[in-house]
């Protein structure tokens, strides 16, 4: 991409949030966000991400993203994962193993319901308006 | 299908002991009653923090914060909440903000937290530059170009009250109007990513999950002052950070938003990353600065400032990570706003590393003036195993440790320093009974000792003395004449030191002297480590409840207790090393450790 003029950029601001906005604007439904800081790289997110992978591959799943993200301050839970499915609240899962991963897929992207001993409250609410 | 409704229970251990598991009991049994298990699912979940209110329960989708459910609530949670879509209001937690308060739409009064410098960790792909910009991302930095002059971007950073989150306090829009005020034909703008405490990762968090804030804050710190040229001084240790900046400073480029002309302006800026070796030193400014220069990491002594003189003799603002990461928001919410938050003397929040004998671990970010309290009970989810709050230790090896009775003290840069700790770089370690202070004043001696860069007397040699001393005592060969010795030394580096870490090393020492006195004492007096950490004053004998079922013996890793199956052990007092295994291991109280 060339150089960025101001209004450029306001546009790519306006453009990116509402794609942020419609998860499913290329026919995705659901988001998969993965805490993939040093800690939780640490605590196995690499494994739990191709977990992820190979196990909505096997389910035939193909309408759901799955994103990486920085650190979400729950470190006695890492690795943490993020998902929003349409129709359902955004929750985040801690302690997430492979296994865990899976199940998320089976239950949660699957069957449409929450996954039990693994969920974590969000430590905050989000400052920056208009995005979600 | 979906469900329409979630009701999460928490089924943390200490909720769970707050008779979670009969609520959770409960819940299912009215959901079943009322014919909604196809309508509401019911969720056992990790634990919310919050303990002391326990159990919590939490309906999504509305949000609802139910706190102190009992069993007996199920029935009308179901019936009410469920059936009919009305809360139970006098379940939800109460802590409401007065309704003038200007923060009262950005913070979750029961989350306690306010995340402004985390506020897109966790939220965007920290390697996709159009997710940041998706988040106002460079919206500060284009507010500064067109709509302000560097007067104007000056006034508001002074206006919002921010201080430099890297321990010391200091403001800094009063920083950047030396290094503004100060006639140059090259200035600096510096990034200290040199996280050093141990126990703390607040910058690398930040660096890693969201890069692009602090390289606009530096743009926009260069546009004020007059500077071009920025450098991150980074420590070697974060390389997945130090990818994502390099990454994310590529992208930048490509878009134009670093290097020449940014935006179509005349404002050129572009930065580089400099490597530390891991010296703790090269944390303070002056020998980070030695550092980028190519020299050895050694402080010379203040004044001149580095924002009048620093990097290679120029003007240089040199700020933390953390400072960095609020500049953007303060510019697109406003001054106002952020000095809404935050106390009397301290604005907007503080990032916290919270570690040690605590429930849930990790980072959060609480506005300034959050009592201790509030941070470990409600946020931290309590002490471990149920056991009892000694102190917690901040500001790392400069700091002190707070006590029981400060519990409910509003924390802030003036009031830490009160109470003889400091605020720090935000490492916060919650020690529990099982803690000997005296250990953990040796290690942070230690640490410092090692750290320090030997070029003035009083850090160097006093240092030593200290550790000396303090390693004397936990050996139960120390005097208490060595008390006073401490004071003395500690007295001199305070004072006679050439920077902050010969200044502040002593600090661990006064404050344990301060509040943990009868501590000292028992190890010099009665050669007891009440904690039972010190091994030199602690042995384990095993006493007539054995059973003598083998399980001290086959943990033993020096094979050291003896005995025949169903007989009374004994442990080899020679050969013992003190490592505590056969004590935690013995379901008989049948190992005493005196």
């Amino acid at each position: 991409m060339a150089k960025l003029t101001l209004d450029d950029l306001r546009k790519l601001r306006d453009e990116k949030k509402q794609t942020m906005n419609q998860r499913d604007a290329d026919n995705k439904s659901a988001e998969v966000i993965i805490g993939m800081g040093t800690c939780g790289i640490a605590a196995g997110a690499k494994g739990v991400f191709d977990a992820f992978l190979d196990e909505l591959e096997k389910a035939g799943i193909q309408n759901v993203t799955i994103k990486q993200t920085g650190c979400m301050g729950l470190c006695f839970s890492e690795p943490t994962v993020e998902v929003a499915c349409e129709d359902m609240p955004r929750v985040v899962y801690g302690n997430v193993d492979e296994k865990t991963a899976r199940r998320i897929v089976r239950e949660h992207l699957e069957g449409k319901s929450l996954v039990s001993d693994h969920i974590f409250d969000k430590p905050s609410t989000d400052i920056i308006k208009g995005d979600k | 299908m979906a469900y329409k409704n979630y009701i999460l229970v928490c089924a943390g251990t200490a909720c769970e002991s707050n008779k979670g598991k009969a609520l959770y009991e409960a819940l299912k049994k009215e959901i079943a009653v009322a014919g909604l298990e196809a309508d509401v699912q019911l969720v056992k979940t990790g634990c919310f923090g919050f303990c002391e209110q326990g159990p919590i329960v939490k309906i999504l989708p509305d949000e609802t914060f139910y706190v102190k459910v009992g069993p007996k609530d199920a029935k009308e949670i179901v019936n009410e909440h469920m059936v009919k879509g009305r809360k139970v209001e006098r379940l939800v937690y109460k802590e409401h903000p007065e309704a003038n308060d200007p923060r009262s739409e950005d913070i979750s009064f029961y989350r306690k937290q306010l995340r402004i410098v985390l506020r897109n960790c966790a939220v965007i792909n920290p390697e996709i530059i159009d997710e940041y910009i998706a988040r106002d991302g460079y919206g500060a930095l284009e507010k500064a170009l067109f709509d302000m002059t560097p007067d104007d971007v000056l006034n508001e950073i002074k206006e919002s009250g921010l201080r430099g989150r890297g321990g010391a306090g200091f403001p800094t829009g009063t920083k950047w109007g030396f290094t503004k005020g100060t006639a140059a034909d090259q200035k600096y703008i510096v990034c200290n990513a040199d996280e050093g405490d141990p126990g703390a990762y607040m910058d690398r968090s930040v660096l890693e999950g969201d890069p692009h804030s602090v390289l606009e804050a530096m743009s926009i710190a260069g546009y004020t002052v007059g500077a071009n040229k920025g450098f991150i001084y980074i420590r070697a240790e974060y390389p997945l950070a130090i990818d994502r900046l390099n990454n994310a400073m590529a992208q930048a480029r490509e878009y134009g938003l670093l290097g020449d002309n940014i935006l179509g302006t005349d404002f050129s800026f572009d930065i580089e990353i400099r490597l530390g070796a891991g010296a703790f030193v090269c944390g303070e400014e002056t020998a980070l600065l030695a550092s980028i220069e190519g020299k050895r990491g050694m402080p010379i002594p203040r004044p001149p400032f580095p924002a009048v003189k620093g990097l290679w003799g120029k003007p240089t603002v040199i700020n933390n990570v953390e400072t960095w990461a609020n500049i953007p928001v303060i510019l697109l919410k406003g001054a106002k706003w952020f000095n809404s938050i935050g106390t009397e003397t301290s604005k907007g929040t503080k990032v916290f590393a919270l570690t040690g004998k605590i429930n849930n671990s990790g980072l959060i970010e609480v506005p300034m003036g959050t009592t201790l309290r509030d941070i470990i009970f409600d946020i931290g989810g309590g002490i471990a195993g149920g056991k009892k709050f000694k102190a917690a230790q901040t500001g790392g090896p400069s700091g002190g440790c707070i006590t029981p009775e400060f519990l409910d003290t509003p924390i802030d840069y003036e009031t830490l320093q009160q109470i003889g700790s400091m605020m720090g770089s935000g490492g916060m370690i919650v020690m529990d009974e099982d803690d000997c202070m005296i250990d953990v004043t040796k290690f942070y001696l230690e640490f410092t000792v090692d750290e320090s860069c030997g070029k003035c007397a009083p850090c160097r040699i006093g240092g030593r003395t200290c550790y000396n001393i303090l390693d004397r005592i936990s050996k139960g060969l120390g005097e208490m004449e060595d008390l006073q010795k401490l004071k003395d030394i500690s007295h001199a580096m305070r004072k006679a030191s050439l920077c902050g870490l010969g200044q502040t090393a002593p600090n661990p020492i006064m404050s344990t002297l301060k509040y943990f006195p009868e501590e000292y004492r028992a190890h010099i007096e009665d050669k007891k480590c009440p904690a039972g950490k010190c091994k030199e004053l602690i042995s384990f004998t095993i006493n007539d409840k054995c059973v003598g079922c083998t399980a001290c013996a086959r943990v033993c890793p020096v094979s050291c207790i003896e005995g025949e199956v169903k007989k009374t052990h004994v442990i080899d007092q020679e050969k013992c090393i003190k490592c505590g295994q056969c004590y935690n291991t013995c379901k008989f109280e049948a190992i005493d450790r005196v």
